[in-house]
């Protein structure tokens, strides 16, 4: 039975010129693929002749900051074979826009339709990239760094409005391993703390 | 817990109280209100408006073991056209929030709601984009019920205190006033009604 480490490394070879070397993590296998225009191309081989046939998770992370901004986590799944693999592609914000994976797994139309809501990623080639969580006609993507927590006042007439959320000094944020309760309670923190 | 025959009987005194049906025959004194909001009380039919985990504590509220039936409650109507309050049980989103008012608006006078748990009552942990800080920025809610979920007993608990508002309604003087266009909840939108600043603080 092949190992995680095993799949990535034949996805390499088949890859070489856009797939860097895969590195392991507590037996999790992650590939970088450099050039995020052929992500479509290696999920395709993936799924075809490594038997990835589930895609269980598109998501997204804002390297807020940093170029390029934006990456793109797929986590595949084999149900054959019980491997993970994941790959992670980034582009940068002037172009924005990744190609669909959802003509090789149909999961991945809902998944990125939801990046697209919340972070404004476009995908290219997707059949019905709409938002999926917020209403049609709301302005912003939400999940981005540099959207407010408390969110931002919107008003879209008999469909939805929006207000900013109190935050009292906040945000809270909640020390993890705290010596005692005081010190681990949600409370405005600045980077100090 | 008032009595329905201390209820009848209203604000009438009475030092010797009980009602001898051989000397005073099948009649009843009371006053209108006190008849009328008996009536209302005792037959508050929800409309249980379940948006969140909260809406598990409603359905075990309904379930035998707590048995809402027991209050006169247990007529969950799915239609606003039926029902008298609303009992909003759980987050409410900005995506839901016009929904929520506009099933309340639908709903016929009289009406009340009961805001369940803290996110219905303050949007509670999510100090979020996307939550509505307290449904009562678009309803005018009636009874809080603190509690992430409350448990059965503090809905029922609830409950009582609106029956106990309700019996305090000045019914008659309410129906008898032409009723315009007033403002509700804090985002103030604007609905045909006048019956919640006519309550008498207890």
């Amino acid at each position: 039975m092949p190992t995680p480490l095993e799949f990535a490394q034949r996805l390499r070879d088949a890859f070489p010129d856009v797939v860097a070397a895969p590195t392991e993590f507590r037996g999790e296998a992650t590939l970088v693929v450099s050039d995020p225009a052929r992500i479509a191309d290696v999920c395709g081989h993936a799924k075809a002749q490594l038997g990835f046939d589930f895609l269980l998770d598109v998501s997204s992370i804002d390297n807020y900051g940093d170029e390029p901004r934006w990456t793109v986590v797929y986590e595949l799944y084999g149900l054959g074979h019980a491997c993970h693999l994941r790959l992670r592609t980034s582009v940068g914000e002037e172009k924005g826009e990744v190609p669909t994976v959802s003509a090789v797994w149909r999961t991945a139309d809902w998944h990125e339709r939801e990046i697209f809501d919340l972070m404004g990623i476009r995908f290219a080639g997707h059949p019905d990239l709409r938002r999926i969580l917020m209403w049609e006609g709301y302005p912003y993507h939400p999940l981005r760094k540099d959207f407010p927590l408390a969110g931002k006042p919107t008003d879209l007439p008999e469909v939805a409005f929006t207000r900013a959320a109190p935050l009292e000094g906040g945000p809270f944020v909640t020390v993890p391993g705290g010596k005692d309760t005081i010190a681990r309670e949600p409370r405005a923190r600045t980077a100090g703390d | 817990m008032e009595s329905p025959l201390s209820a009848i009987t209203g604000s009438v005194a009475t030092t010797e109280f009980g009602y001898n049906s051989k000397i005073e025959g099948e009649v009843v004194h009371t006053q209108l209100d006190s008849a009328l909001n008996w009536f209302r009380k005792n037959s508050l039919w929800p409309m249980p408006m379940g948006l969140a985990c909260c809406a598990i504590e409603l359905m075990a509220a309904g379930a035998s073991r707590f048995d809402i039936s027991r209050f006169g409650s247990e007529v969950m109507r799915f239609s606003p056209r039926q029902s008298d309050v609303m009992i909003v049980a759980g987050t409410v989103t900005y995506k839901m929030a016009l929904a929520v008012r506009r099933i309340y608006e639908q709903m016929a006078e009289p009406k009340w709601v009961i805001a369940m748990g803290a996110c219905a009552s303050t949007g509670g942990m999510y100090r979020s984009y996307s939550v509505l800080q307290g449904v009562d920025n678009i309803v005018p809610v009636d009874v809080y019920v603190a509690g992430c979920p409350p448990r059965p007993e503090a809905l029922l608990d609830a409950l009582i205190k609106l029956q106990e508002k309700v019996s305090r309604e000045p019914i008659t003087r309410i129906l008898k006033r032409d009723s315009g266009p007033a403002q509700y909840g804090r985002l103030g939108i604007e609905v045909s009604a006048q019956r919640f600043e006519d309550i008498p603080k207890n």
